[in-house]
């Protein structure tokens, strides 16, 4: 390069596309055309495809399956049910919360539509007859649905595998139907709280079953080559690595003869965390009859088998002085987490991270208790767009303020101001033991309450409370107010493994002799746009433009093993381990810089894409020259190429926030609501790529908006799965959805390479109870004080009713 | 099963394909033809992942049989781009505004709005909102999606003005 004809510092970071660029999506360039590979799109020479036959029944004994009307179907070429499977050890799996799960039903069924066989024909179409031919006699068994009536003494008893287990992963097993207690807090302090409180409130808070239901389902493809031993698993995982040590350890194949391949994902949201009998179900096909076996489940068996979410029956309480300083939280939940404990947690938290739940108030005590019990419904209890049970947490807390605020005759902003952790208090550690890393809450709330018009929006509405009393009107409006805190970026292995191993995560750079670099992560893109992202962290930190850096994930045969990606974990530790290879690379080619010019590394300085001698800016050796010079003319005794790789486990998590106000209108005769606004305002530390950031506020907004307004796994009494197809899940249209208007505030991460928190699951965490919060708010002149979700209209109406406003 | 042979044009070429009489289009597509870009989100036709254009209709290829299609002219996305390899305004605007995240729903998002856009080529948003609610979205909320088919609209018009 001519020393002479530098382009401008701005102009040379302009080029990079890194840090705080709104870089266009590189991944956006197949997906428009059609051109992504997602697992479905796997088509491989003499590929078979399996379907399962599942039970009707939620409580049954198998008494008898004839597998030759399934036999005799054209095309189907095996039919394999736990009777195959129990000479190989693997009728169960281990689940990810230390418990087992059926692989394929031996004996008892204990859920609709659990997996009883496996039937393996020539294509999807012959796979679906012999499912419908197959023949399997059953004996009902009581249900047991209501998890309050889980512990009961007479309580049938569900798993008969753990007959005489008296201690769980999670500790002692109290009754047949128990999985684990599980406590958190100061129980003795939070009761002297209570004790010298002025006010007290204590209310039932539910938090229903409902389901991530990304729009690909799950699914995978097994193709075990009989003459190598290999094993290829293509599928729909957020954690590759994690499954392919699952795999190595339940089929006793050596791992590294498994390659796990993660293709595109068409949305995860928490789905595709756990693993399922189908992928395992695909591997033994395929070592049974030595070819490629697909499985891809349709959308029923994707609602109504793998991985619900929530089902938290939440008992919380705040006590609080007169004028509303909060002095101690308590909360007790009963978990129905089905039939299996298949909760994807890290191994010490059979609650994630619910102790979470005094929020970002500063609170002197707080203690919290989950009872985890088996019920017969599906197993699951994934984190859907948020971190291990933080939806649940900040739904606790965000709802139980406003029950405070309405004893207390206090506004609901105000009473949180009054007991925000102060920006000094941080690092603030809360009476649960978190560290809080860094924030300014009251900054974040007044630039919210400001841009909303809180006093005016208040104003409003008790005019429309006036209205309302004087029979003018019909409509009433609420204004719901949401200030969340997270736990994310999981974790410091030690607090977080699973199955034992650290979460760290981890990114493997190459420069190539050209400039150009290829960089692989143990993370795994669902669509939060990794490709374009990682590439400019590592832009920024390398001087390689980010259109010239390959970002590869989910391939465990390359990728540098991680714990995949869920909890909002990607920018926390992998784009930090990212960060870190960025400047291991550049530490080295400082030296390759101070070797070409001729001087001590310490003279030079890093200026944007390149190092140049102090003072000198002129003298200089670009990135580019380094990584040429890297491949035939290092410094003596340095190894040639340029390629590092960092494995970074987090000193803490990170702990992003916000300030989410939702203001809507309702009808009270219908219950028909209409969304007027939606702000929110998110700090999530250093802003990579602000269009994907905002992106991600949208989309988890909408989801938050879904699971608030209108989703619901429900059962009735004898079982049977209700609302598991979109003909009853609600997944809001273009025309439900509400306009969202975003806006941040900047407060990095102390503890952060570059500073950055995570974001993706900020809108559903903050945004469940803002929607909530603004029903509930609706009635509060009325006397309300707290209805559930899902708020779909009749519920409303149903509420409206019951606080006597209206008599339709 | 008898297979039917049955007549079909996509995306410009016409072919031949012998199908069962229960297949459904969107299998003969992704899995017969190879044209995986149409998606199968669900089984009840509220999603709209597999939407192509089918003799000048936005079609749900997963509730229609391949025998029905006989003889019929069909879209998909991967006939969207110019022959050049450069993308449909449609394709660019998606990209540019960020209208897309896992990319699952994109491909009949944009046959739909493909479709929307030749029967009202200046849609108000509202009329985007409704047009393309037969196609969901689990990432975008929506937003950006919308502003995509604004900006689609405008480069077309501009197009057929300079025309």
């Amino acid at each position: 390069m001519a020393d002479t004809n530098i382009p401008t510092i701005q102009e040379r970071t302009d080029q990079l596309e890194g840090i705080g660029c709104k870089r266009k999506r590189v991944e956006d360039v197949r997906f428009t055309q059609g051109r992504g590979n997602y697992v479905d799109d796997v088509k491989l020479p003499g590929m078979l495809f399996g379907d399962f036959v599942r039970s009707p029944f939620a409580h049954a004994r198998i008494k008898n399956i004839n597998k030759d009307s399934a036999l005799a179907v054209p095309g189907v070429v095996a039919v394999i049910t736990a009777e195959d499977l129990i000479p190989l050890n693997l009728h169960y799996m281990p689940t990810l919360a230390g418990d087992v799960q059926a692989v394929l039903a031996h004996e008892k069924v204990l859920f609709q539509n659990q997996e009883v066989a496996f039937i393996v024909a020539k294509d999807r179409y012959a796979a679906a007859d012999g499912v419908e031919a197959l023949t399997i006699e059953y004996e009902e068994l009581e249900p047991l649905m209501d998890p309050y009536k889980a512990m009961d003494e007479n309580a049938p008893v569900l798993r008969e595998d753990l007959e005489g287990k008296t201690e769980g992963a999670h500790g002692p097993r109290t009754h047949h139907n128990h999985i684990f207690t599980w406590t958190a807090g100061d129980e003795a302090a939070t009761q002297q709280a209570f004790d010298k409180a002025d006010v007290v409130v204590k209310e039932y808070l539910a938090h229903p079953r409902v389901h991530p239901c990304p729009l690909e389902t799950c699914g995978s493809v097994a193709d075990m080559n009989p003459i190598t031993g290999q094993l290829t698993l293509w599928g729909t995982f957020q954690a590759p690595h994690v499954v392919r040590t699952v795999a190595s350890l339940i089929s006793n194949i050596p791992e590294h003869k498994i390659r796990v391949i993660a293709p595109d994902i068409g949305g995860g949201f928490g789905n595709k965390v756990g693993v399922y009998p189908g992928y395992v179900m695909s591997i033994v096909g395929s070592i049974v009859l030595k070819k490629p076996v697909k499985w891809i489940e349709d959308r029923m068996e994707n609602l109504s088998t793998t991985a619900f979410a929530r089902d938290y029956h939440i008992e919380a309480e705040l006590a609080a002085t007169k004028d509303g300083k909060i002095l101690g939280m308590r909360s007790h939940v009963l978990a129905d987490h089905g039939a299996f404990d298949a909760c994807a947690d890290p191994s010490k938290y059979p609650a994630g991270m619910y102790h979470i739940c005094s929020g970002s108030y500063d609170i002197g005590a707080a203690f919290c208790s989950v009872t985890g019990v088996y019920t017969n419904k599906a197993p699951g209890g994934v984190s859907y767009r948020c971190s291990f049970r933080v939806t649940e947490a900040v739904y606790t807390i965000e709802r139980i303020i406003e029950v405070l605020a309405i004893k207390l005759g206090m506004d609901a902003a105000e009473l949180r101001q009054k007991n925000f952790v102060q920006p000094e208090q941080f690092p603030y550690t809360s009476a649960f033991g978190w560290e809080y890393d860094s924030g300014d809450y009251p900054t974040a709330m007044k630039k919210a309450m400001d841009a909303i018009d809180y006093d005016d929006l208040r104003e409003e509405q008790s005019k429309m409370v006036d209205d309302f009393k004087a029979g003018k009107s019909r409509e009433i409006m609420g204004i719901g107010v949401s200030f969340f805190t997270e736990i994310v970026g999981a974790g410091p292995s030690k607090n977080c493994d699973i199955l034992g191993i650290g979460m760290f995560d981890s990114c493997e750079i190459r420069v190539h002799p050209t400039g150009a670099a290829i960089a692989r992560l143990g993370a795994k893109s669902q669509g939060q746009g990794h490709e374009t992202t990682f590439a400019q962290i590592l832009a920024s930190e390398t001087g390689i433009a980010a259109d010239m850096i390959t970002i590869e994930e989910g391939d465990t045969d390359t990728a540098p093993y991680g714990l995949g990606t869920y909890g909002s974990r990607s920018t926390p530790v992998a784009g930090a381990a990212a960060a870190r290879a960025g400047r291991k690379i550049k530490y080295k080619a400082q030296l390759i810089a101070s070797h070409l010019l001729e001087v001590h590394h310490d003279d030079l300085e890093w200026d944007v894409d390149g190092f140049a001698i102090k003072g000198a800016p002129q003298k200089r050796k670009s990135m580019k020259e380094i990584a040429w010079a890297a491949y035939n003319n290092v410094p003596d005794g340095m190894e040639m190429g340029l390629e590092a790789v960092d494995y970074y486990d987090p000193p803490n998590f990170t702990y992003p926030y916000g300030a989410y106000f939702c203001v809507l209108k309702i009808d009270v005769d219908t219950g028909v609501y209409k969304i007027e606004r939606f702000y929110a305002l998110d700090d999530c530390g250093t802003r990579i790529n602000p269009m994907i950031i905002e992106g991600q506020v949208h989309g988890g907004l909408t989801e938050a908006f879904a699971v608030a307004m209108g989703q619901l796994i429900d059962f009735d009494e004898t079982g049977n799965v209700i609302g598991a197809s979109l003909m009853d899940f609600f997944l809001p249209t273009a025309v439900e959805t509400p306009h969202w208007e975003t806006d941040h505030t900047e407060v990095p991460s102390p503890h952060h390479p570059i500073g950055a928190k995570g974001v993706g699951e900020s809108p559903h965490v903050g945004g469940v109870p803002a929607f909530s919060n603004a029903v509930n708010d609706a009635f509060r002149p009325f006397g309300g004080i707290q209805t559930h979700m899902p708020h779909t209209a009749a519920n409303i109406w149903a509420y409206a009713k019951s606080l006597g406003l209206t008599d339709q | 099963m008898a297979k039917r042979l049955i007549k079909l044009t996509v995306n410009g070429d016409e072919m031949e394909v012998a199908v069962e009489p229960r297949d459904l289009l969107i299998h003969t597509l992704r899995e017969q033809l190879e044209l995986t870009g149409a998606h199968i989100g669900c089984d009840t036709s509220h999603c709209g992942a597999c939407t192509v254009d089918l003799d000048g209709r936005s079609v749900k290829s997963c509730t229609m049989f391949t025998v029905q299609a006989d003889g019929a002219e069909i879209t998909t996305v991967e006939g969207m781009a110019h022959p050049d390899g450069t993308l449909h305004a449609i394709q660019e605007a998606f990209r540019q505004m960020h209208g897309l995240q896992c990319g699952f729903c994109t491909p009949g998002m944009i046959m739909r709005a493909h479709r929307l856009l030749q029967e009202n080529p200046t849609p108000t948003e509202e009329e985007i909102r409704w047009g393309i609610s037969g196609n969901l979205c689990r990432c975008t909320g929506y937003q950006n999606i919308v502003k995509a088919v604004q900006l689609a609209s405008e480069t077309l018009s501009q197009k057929v003005a300079a025309e």
